[in-house]
């Protein structure tokens, strides 16, 4: 075949695109190409694809759409700490002349990948799955608004997610950083395929994670229960109702500053160009408006997930439910006036400066007060210390160092010597992984006995705790401390060896979190052999107080067979404590939305569309374009959205549901 | 928990134990003054951090199932007094850290001229200060003193008490300015300036580096900065200018190509104008300054017609070589000015060889070759010959 055509039908992607020349990647590819075959082959074994398709692929229910982004989050949280193993050896090598064993086109990509990848599919999939699974059901909800759009949303994040993995072996991804400021990520400078990645990748999840913003924000204003007002909605509710209002607003921006890039780099714009009037801090500016934001975005459903855990191992109400709602208002509304304090060393005056570092640091007085709330949750309470308990007090006593760290950062002649320095690492993986990382751990404790009707393994569980938490300060103290020595990020090799014994330790902190991490699955594999043993049948095994724990684990497609009414912002506490009787008969049909395959098509068109973008393949792109547009304008056409379980099936189910409480008695 | 309690304090023991904490031991006066801000907000924060970590521990205790004969409210939830505190308590510690902030970074602000050279020495008036200027290159760091008409690359002196003034700038991608113990850090940026005034109170040598990650030779960029006695900065002086070369225009277009881990370089004279073309980006004779492109736009610019003041670039600096679907890359041509008339402009830039993206001497470069900026759907345009 002539070039040209080959040019016409592959783009720039070649057999010289595929890394082979570089063994670490071929050896990951053949274990994975080994693990995928298997899966595959195992499936259609054991014939699950239309089980799959059917059931998960396809449905609309938000509890499975729910457990499917947590599954997500935890397939690619391996992917993400894989590089992170990779950049602790590599530093930890790299001394006296020693090149380590990663060159600089290989290790430059490994953390953008770790950064984009922990962010984007591993922090965001978690907090949105748990919200997915949990709001509807504290707020008496039978599903989201826009069960279709929830569905699609969900593939999408998954087409983002497949993009980056693609990158690993067609190809490369960004080396510029997870942020790819310009003019580095721009053409000029990064002219290969690394940079299209990580834009249509974000891109393409983008979309999901804003739709899926859009949806819960809907569900949680319109599908309340009756009585449920604002001030009697849980926590959690609350701070995913200001999380998907963060998300709303900023991802927006995300998404126009990334298209901005890719003009420059598809059609020759300027925007963000060193010359031509372009300016590359405008692209800092603009994402760093969406970039804080997304902090909270990760880290305030955490808070609503402490919030209940506390409350309900410590046998009580939470003490101040209002200013801890007043409190996530404050913080949504400050983390729009802070952006700036990413970068007060480009050279914005002292004024400006001091401004954004003074805001900055407000946001920790409503942060404090909810740790206080917390605390005072806890003050005359009965803890009981399960697994969510043990990592919520592993967060306060972390978070607060993280959180005491930050606010130095915001004083911008401290941040002048510490800025993209090591304590800088240190800080913000201290506030994520102490704040956001140990919130998902605590919900899926927490959850997984409503998801699956049976609790996690303790003993694995604990294993996990401890390994995650001694790990975490094992790996990132040493980096406080190299910090202070002034040595800066993304180093590859380092000549002064007297710090290489801080590297030394960050490293074994990071096997123990490896470890932590295998004991998660191990926990997760244990509890599904002893299910049996550790079964719940009340629905209600932590003896809690909001909604969710209302209904049978797990719960039935249309989760109350009745919409509760509600009295109390302890919903269901409040209910037990009136001596509420569920109700036996008097059953109805109920109305639900239909399952449909158009999510995953239309997800998988546009992950194509990218992937035609990416290599400049335009038939691909402009085919895919054309076909979202048909399957789009072709969904509307379906009438079969709905339909009506039948009274008879949910006599039976809660027929089922009786017994089974008369039996546990 | 006690576990946790020790493992928190490890940066706290490893400060007292003597290894190299640049940050909290510099040289320099305006380092010191940010360490001691560093130490203050610390404090600051640890009278409530301390306290909140301790009634975790204690509640956490106190209130455990097993100890029947702590008290439980299960119903109290709701206390003005303690909402008072909890509120307030916090809002205190970050009015006095405002304050702090809004004093410190003002008086520390790295635009303002020094006010003293050490807690107890005011600047003495006489001496000058040091004049410097500083470019990021890839990936090598080139200093000019204008006074004293010598260039470095990668080395950096400056004599003891003397008040320094940096202009910063870069050739192609962010950079940041850091020498730890002389003072905070500030970014170099392209097309951009940004000044640091600093003084450095004890001889010795210092590592500087950039601090913000700027491509594949990042690592290397490194240099070491020299505080010396008087004596020794006008030796190290004679010793520079005493060295061969001159960095002209030619010079610097041939320096600022990518390169990594460069050894020292000196040149005993440097073109005196050559700092304000890298400022304007137009090192390459025949290109438009920005401060031109601006004193024109300030005037009402050129009007559509200005649309028309392109040529056709051929090489600006090492990969701008257009985009696959956008038109040939070009760059706005230089008003007629006496050393640069308009005829002779382009003939001085010449298209590389080979026009695969450079990644610097001695790095391997991807294996694949980008396709060139004319796509084929858009039809193959002439080349531009020059």
């Amino acid at each position: 075949m002539s070039p040209d055509l080959l040019k016409l039908i592959f783009g720039r992607l070649g057999l010289e695109s595929l890394p082979l020349h570089e063994p670490i990647v071929v050896g990951t590819f053949v274990v994975v190409a080994l693990g995928g075959a298997a899966l595959l082959g195992g499936l259609t074994y054991f014939r699950l694809w239309g089980y799959l398709w059917r059931e998960w692929f396809t449905t609309v229910d938000h509890k499975r759409i729910g457990i499917m982004y947590m599954i997500l989050g935890i397939v690619m949280l391996l992917r993400g700490f894989a590089d992170a193993l990779m950049m602790r050896g590599q530093q930890m090598l790299a001394f006296g002349g020693s090149e380590g064993y990663l060159n600089a086109h290989h290790y430059d990509q490994v953390f953008t990948a770790h950064g984009v990848i922990m962010i984007f599919f591993v922090a965001m999939p978690l907090v949105t799955g748990l919200m997915n699974y949990v709001v509807p059901l504290q707020i008496g909800a039978r599903d989201v608004s826009f069960p279709f759009l929830n569905n699609f949303s969900f593939w999408m994040t998954v087409g983002g997610a497949v993009l980056v993995m693609a990158s690993l072996f067609i190809g490369e991804f960004a080396r510029t950083g997870w942020l790819a400021y310009p003019p580095l990520s721009n053409i000029g400078y990064s002219p290969d395929v690394g940079v299209d990645y990580y834009i249509w990748a974000l891109q393409v999840a983008g979309v999901g994670t804003t739709l899926s913003g859009i949806n819960l924000i809907c569900t949680i204003v319109k599908l309340r229960c009756p009585g449920m007002t604002m001030m009697k909605m849980p926590v959690f509710t609350w701070t995913s109702l200001c999380t998907n209002v963060l998300i709303v607003a900023s991802f927006p921006v995300l998404t126009v500053v990334l298209a901005l890039l890719s003009l420059d780099r598809y059609v020759g714009t300027n925007f963000f160009t060193n010359d031509f009037g372009g300016s590359p801090m405008m692209y800092v500016n603009l994402i760093w408006i969406w970039g804080h934001p997304e902090v909270y975005i990760l880290v305030l459903p955490a808070f609503g997930i402490f919030s209940e855990v506390t409350s309900t191992f410590s046998g009580k109400r939470l003490f101040g439910y209002t200013s801890m709602v007043y409190a996530t208002v404050v913080i949504t509304i400050l983390s729009y006036l802070v952006w700036l304090h990413h970068f007060f060393t480009m050279g914005s005056g002292a004024s400006v400066n001091s401004f954004f570092g003074i805001t900055t640091m407000i946001i920790s007085i409503p942060t404090g007060a909810k740790m206080f709330n917390w605390l005072f949750t806890m003050y005359r309470g009965r803890i009981r210390y399960e697994l969510p308990m043990m990592w919520t007090i592993a967060f306060m006593l972390t978070f607060v160092i993280g959180g005491m760290t930050g606010v130095l950062l915001a004083v911008p002649p401290a941040d002048f010597v510490l800025h993209n320095s090591l304590f800088l690492i240190a800080h913000f993986h201290n506030v994520i992984i102490g704040g956001v990382v140990f919130g998902a751990f605590a919900g899926i404790n927490y959850w997984f006995p409503k998801a699956f009707g049976f609790k996690l393994d303790p003993f694995w569980g604990k294993m996990s705790f401890w390994f995650w938490v001694t790990g975490f300060y094992l790996a990132f103290m040493p980096l406080y401390v190299l910090g202070l020595m002034g040595v800066t990020r993304r180093l590859r090799v380092f000549e002064d060896l007297s710090l290489q014994i801080w590297f030394v330790i960050a490293a074994i902190g990071a096997v123990f979190v490896f470890i932590g991490i295998l004991s998660m699955l191990m926990q997760f594999a244990v509890s599904l052999l002893k299910r049996e043993q550790l079964k719940d049948v009340t629905g209600d095994p932590w003896d809690a107080r909001t909604l969710e724990w209302a209904t049978s684990s797990p719960p039935p497609d249309y989760n109350f067979a009745f919409t509760p009414v509600v009295h109390d912002n302890d919903a269901w506490w409040d209910m037990k404590r009136r001596g509420y009787q569920r109700p036996l008969t008097g059953f109805r049909p109920i109305h639900m939305p239909s399952s449909t395959g158009t999510g995953i098509i239309l997800a998988g068109l546009a992950t194509a569309m990218g992937f035609g973008l990416i290599w400049y393949m335009w038939w691909l792109a402009a085919l895919s374009f054309i076909a979202m547009l048909a399957v789009g304008i072709g969904h509307t056409f379906n009438y079969h959205r709905d339909f009506d379980i039948p009274a008879d099936d949910i006599i039976r189910t809660e027929d089922a549901r009786t017994k089974l409480l008369a039996g546990a008695k | 928990m006690s576990r946790l309690k020790i493992l928190a304090l490890l940066p706290l023991a490893a400060a007292l134990s003597g290894c190299d904490y640049v940050v909290l031991a510099p040289a320099g006066d305006i380092a010191a003054q940010q360490r001691d801000l560093v130490i203050i907000s610390t404090v600051l924060m640890l009278l409530i951090v301390l306290p909140v970590m301790a009634l975790t521990v204690l509640f956490a205790w106190r209130y455990r199932q097993s100890n029947t004969s702590a008290r439980y409210e299960p119903e109290w939830d709701h206390s003005t007094k303690l909402e008072l505190v909890i509120w307030s308590a916090p809002l205190l510690i970050i009015v006095c850290l405002g304050a702090l902030t809004w004093m410190g970074t003002h008086l520390l602000d790295p635009y303002r001229t020094l006010g003293r050279i050490h807690a107890e020495r005011a600047v003495d008036k006489s001496k000058a200060p040091l004049e410097i200027d500083v470019v990021a290159l890839d990936w090598k760091w080139l200093f000019i003193y204008p006074d004293y008409g010598i260039a470095t690359v990668n080395e950096l002196a400056a004599p003891v008490d003397r008040p320094i003034t940096f202009r910063i700038t870069a050739s192609s991608v962010m950079n940041s300015f850091y020498i730890p113990a002389l003072a905070g850090q500030i970014y170099a940026m392209p097309g951009m300036e940004t000044k640091l005034h600093a003084v450095v109170n004890h001889a010795g040598t210092y590592k500087g580096f950039s601090a913000n990650y700027s491509g594949a030779g990042f690592s290397g960029m490194h240099f070491n900065f020299q505080g010396l006695d008087d004596k020794g900065f006008d030796a190290w002086i004679a010793q520079a200018k005493s060295a061969s070369g001159s960095l002209g225009r030619t010079e610097y277009l041939q320096l600022e190509k990518p390169s990594q881990n460069e050894p020292v370089r000196r040149w005993g004279t440097v073109d005196a104008d050559l700092y304000r073309l890298i400022l304007n980006m137009c090192v390459e004779t025949g290109k438009m300054c920005q401060s031109e492109m601006m004193a024109i736009d300030a005037k009402g610019g050129a009007g559509h017609q200005g649309l028309n003041n392109t040529l056709p670039l051929t090489y600006d600096k090492y990969a701008r070589r257009g985009t696959v679907l956008g038109p040939e890359p070009s760059f706005v041509a230089g008003t007629c000015t006496p050393d640069a008339p308009q005829g002779k402009t382009t003939a001085s830039i010449t298209a590389p060889v080979d026009t695969a993206p450079l990644l610097g001497a001695g790095l391997k470069r991807p294996s694949f070759t980008p396709l060139k900026s004319s796509s084929f759907f858009l039809g193959q345009r002439p080349k531009s010959d020059s």
